[in-house]
């Protein structure tokens, strides 16, 4: 699924409605319009009024109304998609950049901004609007202009005996009856790709593979009661359709009771790597062990029961505190669920909510704070009681103190869990038992903060911009 | 704040539905239209001509149908007499009548063009205008505004609320005067045909209208639970959506799945029934209608028999029966429509209407601080002209949020001229308050903030903010070109002085090695350049907007460590000469600053420098250890 972009992704859904209202009408309309256009055209043959090339004219004129119409307007519609997306780009821009304006004095500048989208798109819509609005008044004037002919010929044709006047009146209803069916089937024409397209995604969406998938005979018996070593044996991942390999031979095992931390630069694939062990993605050489096991060969329900991960940024749950926390199973018991929370420090602003762990959270999480919202993701994670812990860049949004009391109580209360924290900040990790630095997809270095900082020319760089050198010094004397 | 504003959207259907399902209530509904047609004022001679070719063309179609029956009734008797050999069928006194026929509907036609024209004119200068007047209300409100509501829910009025409005009104408003005017016509004409059809024909109605209230009272329900779940199960695939990995690593797939499929059934079930009932809503309508077709057909004959009527009003009669019934439908949608377009526009005017701060400093009230001991509604203009040396003092500052809720109680500072100085703290302590504070988002309760010995208060806002450059820890960029990214900084700075900021944020290098170099255009949320090199554009823009104070705001946070080099060596280069205020998490960056102010719910509780902090050892040095804490442990 990750391969659709969250936009797309609403799209999609969005897109379902018309899907939707298109069948409704096409089984309403496309079944009953031929009907009633059948039905018209039999018994008007049937009064053999020699008036039915009439009717192929109202038709014909009916038809060319609209592929006019359309024609005139289809690109205007097409490219007012457009000028709706980039007003509401605009308007995203300008909302999200409040703060960004208000400092440079911008807001003149924003609002023609604004301004030349807002114009652009009335515009187009006046065109479109102006074209279609010539759709009715033209129709009525074709149907009513047909009633009219078929008087006048009708006439004729009664002074000639072929006709009675009770034939005509028929006549004119049965016309009338023909034509509005045949306007219903070019509505459907029209509105058909619209919903083809709709259609299309959708079966774009459920077509598309899972990707990764469990084997036919899963060997989760023979992690009955894992340890949680994690190996990972000379493992190589590309993302599918990429050139480039994103990681490269990568090597180590992160043990027991042994924090593991992986650092680098931006994309040097350090969450690629996490998202490995809980397969959001399948390795495309090499292996990934648990306790020995290819991680391929266990269930995905099996190998994710032992992982608590927290990933960078925090996603909640709609619903109060509590469901959130005990996410991770209906088994977790309140005292657990107040020990995790404690363990991440999520306490206090916990309890000094009215509501305790009662309280509300709404859709997104949008009511707590950035920081409260990473302890709540992270005591989720340790409520579940994971043999293994995967902390994706998750303490960066908290400050330092809240991340080293964190740290604490979570390697006190923790044991013997495996522990692999993906950081941006070395003092995260500068006492993790095992770094593994990552450049540009391969091992750069690999062991402790002072092992590498004497031997490790990528960790030192990095470690020289967060760190002044007595600091670095007093990180190497322990 | 008031109740009123808090309120907040949540999952709304998409635009206007079919004319029967419930739209959603406006709270004030005659205010809210009151409103709209004070605003729609000026648009009031189109309105007017709208009105009169609506009803002119309802009213030549409504004449059509009776002169077609002269046609009709000529044309019989033409027969009749042709039978009896006194005569034939007068085809040129038909040809005359078929031919004021058609330019009756010629007329008809071109008037509700018009109407329609003009129609389309006044509802999307209407869209236009409302959007306008929000983009201009956006700069208007005070910040506290946007840090209460997401930006979808505001973006929500601009896009959804103004098209709903647009489309709903002027539908809504032509559609009210053709079906009354219809309405009307008819009655008329049938009545100047035949009273006694019209009583008969009019039998039928309560019939009809009674059956239709039936299935619309059955079938509401299920178009409330519709929509009601629409709206659920998108607030649940966004939800899932965006949480897919956690759903995933705690294996809950299954329970998510349920839940889905629970909704989706309920959805499932009140869509087919809502579809079912008014889908036996045409069939029903048709069957009444035939049987007044009927009833009209045999009394008709009768009354022609008996030569009260002739022969072609009895086709007359047929059509206006036909189209009788329509229009009143319509009325009933219209109300429907009418009750959708005032919630639309009840929360774009609920927009509009929001508190605005004072843009200049001659509104601004008379600041209540006695203790500043010189009168501060000073003039404007004495404030702005000359450019900032940049020396900011606060004295005695008193702040809170909300007036009863007092969060920084007594801070006084000086800063000169091209000091740094630094603000840290824990999450949550309330860093960004000084920003705001200087910036006047929000206003002391007590004491004075000064720049270059002025009250903050008497400048106008915008003038104020032209002090100050700001680097955030959101990058913000928009929509265009590098170049014009950069320049925003200083809209009239030319190519070469771009250029040279970004030199001196040390990325025009990498500027150059992208396509299109200055020329390339940033895209949406300008996902094709990375953090570290969105955050050098911005601080680039700071640096060729030259302002005397700076504001650093977690400028570093969100990018790697090898970036930030870069990105602090850009820094150092912005902030050369400069009054700089830098907010940090990363109290290694900001051990060189002139004085620290250290933060804690809210208040400040220690400043001074990095020494002398260290010395005290207080709450900074506390800070400070916790970075090294871990290693003990």
């Amino acid at each position: 699924m990750s391969r659709f972009s969250g936009c797309a992704g609403r799209f999609r859904r969005v897109w379902g409605i018309p899907v939707q209202m298109v069948v409704v009408m096409m089984l309403r309309m496309v079944v009953y319009a031929p009907i009633i256009g059948i039905g018209g055209v039999v018994k008007v043959m049937g009064t053999r009024t020699g008036m039915g090339w009439i009717i192929v004219v109202a038709v014909a004129l009916i038809m060319a109304l609209v592929a006019v119409l359309m024609a005139v307007a289809m690109p205007k519609f097409k490219k007012m998609q457009t000028l709706v997306d980039r007003l509401n780009l605009v308007s995203r821009e300008i909302l999200t950049g409040v703060s960004v304006i208000r400092a440079f004095s911008r807001e003149k500048f924003e609002e023609e901004r604004f301004d030349r989208a807002n114009r652009d798109l009335m515009q187009t819509q006046l065109f479109t609007n102006r074209v279609m609005n010539v759709m009715m008044p033209v129709m009525m004037l074709i149907m009513n202009g047909i009633s009219v002919m078929i008087v006048w010929f009708g006439a004729k044709g009664i002074d000639m005996g072929n006709l009675m006047v009770g034939d005509m009146l028929a006549f004119i209803t049965y016309t009338m009856q023909i034509v509005m069916s045949f306007l219903m089937l070019t509505m459907i024409s029209v509105m058909l790709p619209r919903a083809g397209v709709a259609a299309g995604r959708i079966q774009e969406v459920i077509g598309t593979n899972a990707g990764v998938t469990d084997k036919e005979a899963v060997q989760d018996e023979r992690l009955g009661q894992a340890r949680g070593v994690v190996a990972f044996e000379d493992v190589s991942f590309r993302y599918p359709g990429a050139d480039e390999d994103a990681l490269e031979h990568l090597d180590f095992t992160a043990g027991p009771g042994e924090t593991t931390a992986i650092i680098g630069s931006t994309g040097c694939g350090k969450s690629t790597l996490l998202n490995l062990i809980p397969r959001f993605y399948d390795v495309t050489a090499g292996r990934i062990t648990i306790d020995g096991v290819d991680i391929r060969d266990l269930s995905q329900h099996k190998l994710r029961s032992l992982l608590g991960y927290v990933p960078q940024k925090a996603v909640l749950f709609s619903g109060d505190i509590s469901s959130n926390l005990k996410f991770g199973g209906p088994d977790i018991s309140d005292s657990r669920m107040k020990e995790a929370a404690e363990i991440a420090q999520a306490t206090e602003f916990i309890e000094s909510k009215p509501e305790g762990f009662d309280s509300e959270i709404a859709q997104g999480g949008t009511n707590v704070s950035g920081g409260q919202k990473q302890r709540l993701s992270i005591a989720r994670a340790i409520a579940k009681a994971p043999r293994i812990f995967l902390f994706d860049d998750s303490f960066s949004a908290l400050d330092y103190k809240t991340d080293v009391t964190l740290r604490k109580a979570l390697r006190e209360k923790t044991g013997d869990a495996t522990v692999i924290i993906v950081a941006q900040r070395i003092s995260t990790i500068l006492h993790a038992d095992q770094i593994i630095v990552l450049d540009e997809g391969r091992i750069a270095g690999k062991g402790t903060h002072s092992q590498l900082l004497r031997e490790c020319e990528a960790y030192r760089e990095i470690a020289r911009s967060q760190l002044s050198e007595t600091e670095l010094e007093g990180g190497a004397a322990v | 704040m008031s109740e009123k504003n808090r309120r907040q959207g949540g999952p709304r259907p998409h635009g206007p539905h079919g004319g029967m399902m419930p739209g959603e209530k406006a709270k004030d509904f005659k205010g809210t239209f009151a409103k709209l047609l004070r605003y729609m004022g000026r648009y009031k001679l189109a309105l007017i001509a709208v009105m009169i070719f609506a009803a002119g063309s309802t009213v030549f179609t409504i004449i059509g149908p009776k002169v077609l029956a002269k046609a009709t009734t000529e044309l019989f008797n033409g027969m009749m007499a042709k039978f009896a050999g006194t005569g034939g069928i007068d085809f040129g006194r038909i040809g005359q009548i078929l031919i004021l026929l058609l330019a009756l509907y010629g007329v008809s036609a071109l008037l509700s063009f018009v109407q329609g024209l003009v129609m389309t004119e006044v509802s999307q200068k209407l869209c236009y205008r409302f959007r306008r007047e929000i983009s201009e209300k956006i700069n208007r409100m005070p910040m506290a505004y946007f840090e209460s509501r997401t930006v979808g829910e505001i973006l929500s009025r601009i896009t959804n609320d103004v098209d709903t409005l647009g489309q709903s009104l002027g539908q809504s408003i032509t559609t009210l005067i053709t079906s009354v005017a219809s309405i009307v016509g008819i009655l008329i004409m049938m009545l100047s045909i035949s009273p006694l059809m019209t009583l008969i024909a009019l039998v039928i109605l309560p019939v009809s209208g009674g059956l239709i209230g039936v299935v619309i009272k059955h079938s509401q329900k299920f178009f409330v639970d519709q929509q009601n779940y629409l709206g659920k199960i998108n607030g649940q695939i966004e939800e899932v959506y965006s949480g897919q990995n956690i759903i995933k690593a705690f294996n809950r797939e299954d329970a998510v799945l349920e839940e889905f499929g629970e909704t989706n059934r309920v959805l499932y079930q009140s869509a087919w029934k809502s579809q079912f009932i008014s889908g036996m809503m045409q069939p029903i309508m048709m069957f009444v209608g035939n049987l007044g077709y009927v009833a009209v057909a045999v009394s008709g004959s009768m009354l022609a028999i008996k030569g009260v009527i002739e022969v072609g009003e009895i086709q007359a009669f047929i059509q206006y029966v036909k189209n009788f019934t329509q229009p009143i439908t319509q009325v009933a949608q219209v109300s429907n429509m009418f009750q959708s377009t005032a919630a639309a526009a009840e929360r774009v005017f609920e927009f509009l209407e929001e508190p605005e701060e004072d843009v200049t400093a001659e509104k601004t009230d008379s600041p209540k601080s006695a203790d500043s001991g010189e009168t501060v509604s000073g003039t404007a203009d004495a404030c702005s002209s000359e450019k900032k040396q940049g020396a900011v003092s606060f004295e005695h500052v008193k702040f809170g949020y909300q007036p009863d809720k007092v969060i920084i109680h007594d801070f006084s500072c000086e800063v000169k001229p091209g000091q740094t100085v630094a603000i840290v703290g824990p999450t949550g302590a309330g860093k960004t308050t000084m920003v705001k504070l200087l910036m006047r988002f929000y206003d002391v309760n007590s004491g004075a903030i000064r720049v270059d010995g002025q009250d903050v208060r008497n400048f106008n806002r915008s003038e104020l903010r032209e002090n100050f450059g700001m680097v955030l820890q959101d990058t913000w960029l928009f929509h265009g070109t590098i170049m014009d990214n950069i320049r925003y900084g200083r809209l009239e700075a030319t190519d070469e002085e771009v250029i040279a900021a970004a030199k001196a944020a040390h990325v025009h290098r990498f500027i150059q090695t992208l396509p299109g170099g200055y020329q390339m255009e940033l895209g949406e949320d300008a996902s094709n350049v990375s953090q570290g090199q969105k955050q050098l554009l911005t601080i680039a823009r700071a640096i060729l907007a030259d302002n005397p104070i700076l504001i650093l705001d977690e400028a570093t946070s969100s990018v790697d460590t090898r970036t930030e080099i870069r990105i602090q060596k850009a820094m150092n280069n912005l902030m050369k000469g400069r009054t700089s205020f830098v907010i940090a998490h990363r109290l290694s960056t900001i051990r060189d600053a002139d004085v620290i102010l250290v933060m804690k719910d809210g208040d400040i509780v220690e400043q001074g420098s990095h020494d002398r902090l260290m010395e005290q050892g207080g709450f900074y040095a506390e800070l400070y250890n916790a970075q090294f804490e871990g290693q003990s442990a």
